[in-house]
């Protein structure tokens, strides 16, 4: 296949992730709201399918469950969609495919997906669905109608082995930090209603997810910060001179270091620490939207049209 | 990092009385987790008009137009060093404030950790029944073998007659005592490279040299501590530099592709000359002194013979680039020996010409078809005035006249052609088109320790984060082995490990451990 092939395709792929991610999350939304009469939650997850009673509610329950099975596959299918469109963007221009903001957008969103989607893997957590993917297509959609640039080479300072480390782990970060993100909104969305009032999973579970995926994600946004330190280096002749962008990596980073310090506070935890780490996600999408539009600098690289 | 719940009680109580207890009260709220709270809070949001205003460190020309649009909000800001955000007295404050809080804490922890690594693991509960985790079967164990089985776990392993206590997860502490200690480190660092280090900016024409002195820099900037003597003294000289670009039809046409810039260098005065390709990313190492590609841009050589016929100016003249994607450049020739009038020129450096209609503009920022367009000018250039003045300004020189006719679009002149200056005041010929390129040299000793903290911190952050700290013990009694677990980090899941454990610990359950 010739380059252009390949970025058309490419193209074409992202849009199929968006209209799947957003068939997705129909699915995900049809079992959050029909699958669980609140009170019976705890009864549907013990029981195996197999030994569901046959009381009047069983009949809506079973379809809507099977909503959610169905929507988890669209993500699979979204996902796999998303990956091949950025293998096929970096087969057509012959680099690390997040040389530009629309494919640092794509790589953030297929992050986050994968985090999840391997998460609801090990853990109970497939109602994160209905929010992630909502976030993946809306992400998607902006980075095709606002970000997009025609596959092309970068410039010379961006064409160096520091992308494949540097941007691979503010990518891999960012989309942990959205995962943590999405479950520390809930958290808060849900507010203190008992058990059975909401459909959403109970606070510790909410708050012990948005605490992991930081946790695994911080230590990642470290070493990207300092492996752009490590790039600029090489690049610029300096390591740290207070560039927009570093300037908001590492405020992203204080606040971040702050939320994992507010959660050790007696008083912190919980609402107020999430509150925390909710600024802290500000920071990044700021640091990755507004810095760009509106700061330039040095990595004032977005090629937004 | 800081004081545990427990601790934080006491800072909240009030405080006795005296000096040595408010000291004792201040001490002790500034290394509260509260104060190292508020302080981290400060300290991001202290950052936040480093990026919204120009600083000057990052943008010298950005601060003089801010100075230029609005001079009196311009000066207020200065006054909060609004513009040197990073070096301010308050942004110091609060870092400094920050670190002291950190020290105050990482000491005292140290002192602690160090303590409770060489205990050995507490003797077991009387029941371990009543323990979080724990499980009881009948089974033939020694003391010995429990151990042992606890030991291949890496547990620390204490017994006593009828027990056995295991231990593990100091790396938890230690990490997180690494990762604070290392950005200590990491700031003391930074701080010892701007006191011994250096940085210069100088340009560079093809064919031009360099040698690595004070006075060969265009701008030099010394930290504290640093002798000019005290530079590497290499020199080189640029024997090419080529640059290629997107060709037509891509939307992003003209975008550079590659600089790379041919030095032969000579490490010390004498030595033997090496070749350099001098790349973006890819910087000139002498023995630690590290020479950057920024830059690049035009240089036309231009050949200015005055009215008595005499050659008073041959070389080229570097053009300031003023638009970076087709590279048309902006030139000024001033011309102090010329006779009987000093001569003067303004000139549009145009790499890729293309007429249009009655102008030329370039259109490509390869010099595909190099033209230049010259406005010439007579007069006292003034350069005995001792007023300082810009190469590439022509502005302040109030004793010019412009020779003949000015146009906004004159005919540009192409390689080998030649402008005959009205009034017989000689003639200024384009004779051929050279590159410069603008190089940062800078030498920062806090490099590598700044390296070596910044490794630190991250490892030590991954120790403190996934490693957690938990305690198993055991107790035999006529063959019923009851086993205890504790796990002293919160928020870990310890029930499958605890379980793997009690199962290798059982001879009966048929897990073999072959760690």
């Amino acid at each position: 296949m010739t380059a252009d092939t390949l970025a058309t395709l490419s193209d074409q792929l992202i849009l199929a992730a968006i209209l799947l991610y957003l068939a997705a999350m129909v699915g995900y939304a049809l079992e959050l709201a029909f699958a669980t009469r609140p009170a019976q939650v705890r009864e549907l997850v013990a029981s195996d399918g197999s030994t569901i009673t046959e009381t009047q509610e069983a009949e809506p329950v079973a379809w809507a469950m099977r909503a959610g099975r169905i929507a988890v596959g669209l993500t699979w299918v979204g996902w796999a969609a998303n990956v091949t469109a950025t293998l096929t963007r970096g087969l057509a221009v012959e680099r690390w495919p997040w040389g530009n903001m629309y494919e640092f957008v794509v790589a953030m969103i297929l992050a986050a997906v994968t985090v999840y989607l391997f998460m609801q893997l090990r853990y109970p957590v497939r109602f994160l669905g209905a929010f992630v993917s909502v976030i993946a297509a809306v992400g998607l959609g902006f980075s095709v109608r606002v970000l997009y640039t025609q596959a092309g080479p970068v410039v010379p300072a961006l064409d160096s082995y520091w992308v494949a480390i540097h941007v691979t782990a503010a990518i891999a970060a960012s989309g942990l930090f959205t995962v943590g993100g999405v479950a520390a909104a809930l958290y808060l969305f849900r507010g203190s209603r008992g058990e059975g009032q909401s459909r959403l999973p109970a606070l510790a579970d909410l708050e012990r997810i948005a605490h992991r995926v930081i946790v695994i994600g911080f230590p990642i946004w470290t070493f990207a910060v300092i492996s752009g330190a490590l790039w600029a280096d090489k690049a610029w002749g300096r390591y740290w001179n207070w560039d927009p962008k570093e300037v908001w990596a590492f405020i992203t980073w204080v606040a971040y270091a702050a939320y994992l310090h507010a959660r050790a506070t007696a008083g912190w935890k919980g609402k107020a620490a999430l509150i925390v780490s909710l600024v802290a996600f500000g920071c990044l999408l700021f640091n990755l939207v507004g810095v760009n539009i509106f700061f330039g600098g040095l990595h004032s690289y977005a090629d937004v049209n | 990092m800081t004081l545990t719940d427990e601790e934080q009680k006491e800072v909240t109580k009030p405080v006795g009385l005296g000096v040595v207890g408010w000291l004792r009260w201040g001490w002790r709220t500034l290394t509260s987790m509260r104060t190292a709270l508020i302080l981290l809070f400060l300290f991001a949001l202290a950052s936040v008009p480093g990026s919204v205003f120009p600083q000057r460190n990052v943008d010298a020309s950005l601060v003089a137009r801010y100075y230029a649009n609005d001079p009196v909000k311009a000066e207020w800001l200065d006054r909060f060093w609004l513009f040197d955000v990073f070096h301010s007295p308050w942004f110091a404050a609060i870092y400094l404030l920050l670190f002291l809080s950190l020290v105050g804490c990482v000491l005292p922890r140290t002192l602690a950790h160090l303590k409770e690594i060489r205990r050995k693991p507490p003797a077991a509960p009387r029941n371990l029944l009543r323990l979080p985790h724990h499980d009881e079967f009948t089974a033939d164990l020694t003391i010995a073998e429990a151990a042992a089985t606890l030991k291949k776990r890496r547990f620390r392993v204490e017994t006593g007659p009828d027990w056995v206590a295991a231990e593990k997860g100091h790396l938890r502490e230690t990490g997180n005592l690494v990762f604070h200690v290392a950005l200590l480190v990491l700031l003391i660092a930074v701080g010892a490279g701007g006191l011994y280090g250096y940085k210069g900016n100088v340009l560079v024409v093809e064919g031009d040299g360099f040698a690595n002195t004070v006075a060969a820099y265009d701008r030099y900037v010394p930290g504290a501590s640093v002798s000019a003597e005290s530079l590497e003294p290499f020199s080189f000289k640029l024997t090419d530099f080529q640059a290629t670009y997107i060709g037509p039809g891509h939307e992003k046409v003209g975008q550079p592709l590659t600089f790379s810039a041919t030095l032969s260098v000579k490490d010390a005065p004498g030595a033997a000359e090496r070749v350099v390709d001098l790349r973006v990313n890819e910087p000139l190492d002498v023995n630690g002194t590290l020479t950057y590609l920024i830059g690049h841009g035009y240089a036309p050589v231009f050949k200015v013979t005055d009215g008595q016929g005499q050659v008073a100016y041959e070389g080229p003249v570097p053009c300031l680039t003023s638009n970076t994607s087709t590279y048309e450049s902006e030139c000024v020739i001033k011309v102090p020996d010329a006779r009987p009038q000093q001569l003067a020129f303004l000139g549009r450096f145009l790499p890729s010409t293309l007429p249009v209609g009655e102008e030329w503009i370039s259109v490509f920022p390869g010099a595909a078809n190099p033209t230049v367009q010259v406005w010439p000018f007579a007069g006292d250039l003034g350069l005995d005035s001792g007023e300082p003045q810009s190469v590439y300004d022509l502005s302040a020189h109030k004793n010019l006249k412009p020779l003949g006719t000015m146009t906004v679009q004159p005919r540009p002149l192409a390689v080998g052609e030649a402008l005959d200056l009205p009034g017989g005041a000689g003639k200024i010929e384009f004779t051929g088109v050279k590159e410069w390129i603008s190089l940062q040299t800078t030498y920062d000793p806090g490099r590598m320790p700044a390296l070596v903290a910044s490794i630190a911190a991250v490892l030590g952050l991954v120790f403190s984060l996934t490693i957690r700290r938990r305690r198993v013990w055991v107790r035999m009694k006529d063959g019923r082995v009851t086993v205890g677990g504790l796990s002293r980090t919160e928020g870990s899941n310890f029930t499958d490990e605890f379980a793997e454990i009690v199962a290798s610990l059982n001879p009966r359950s048929g897990v073999s451990d072959d760690r």
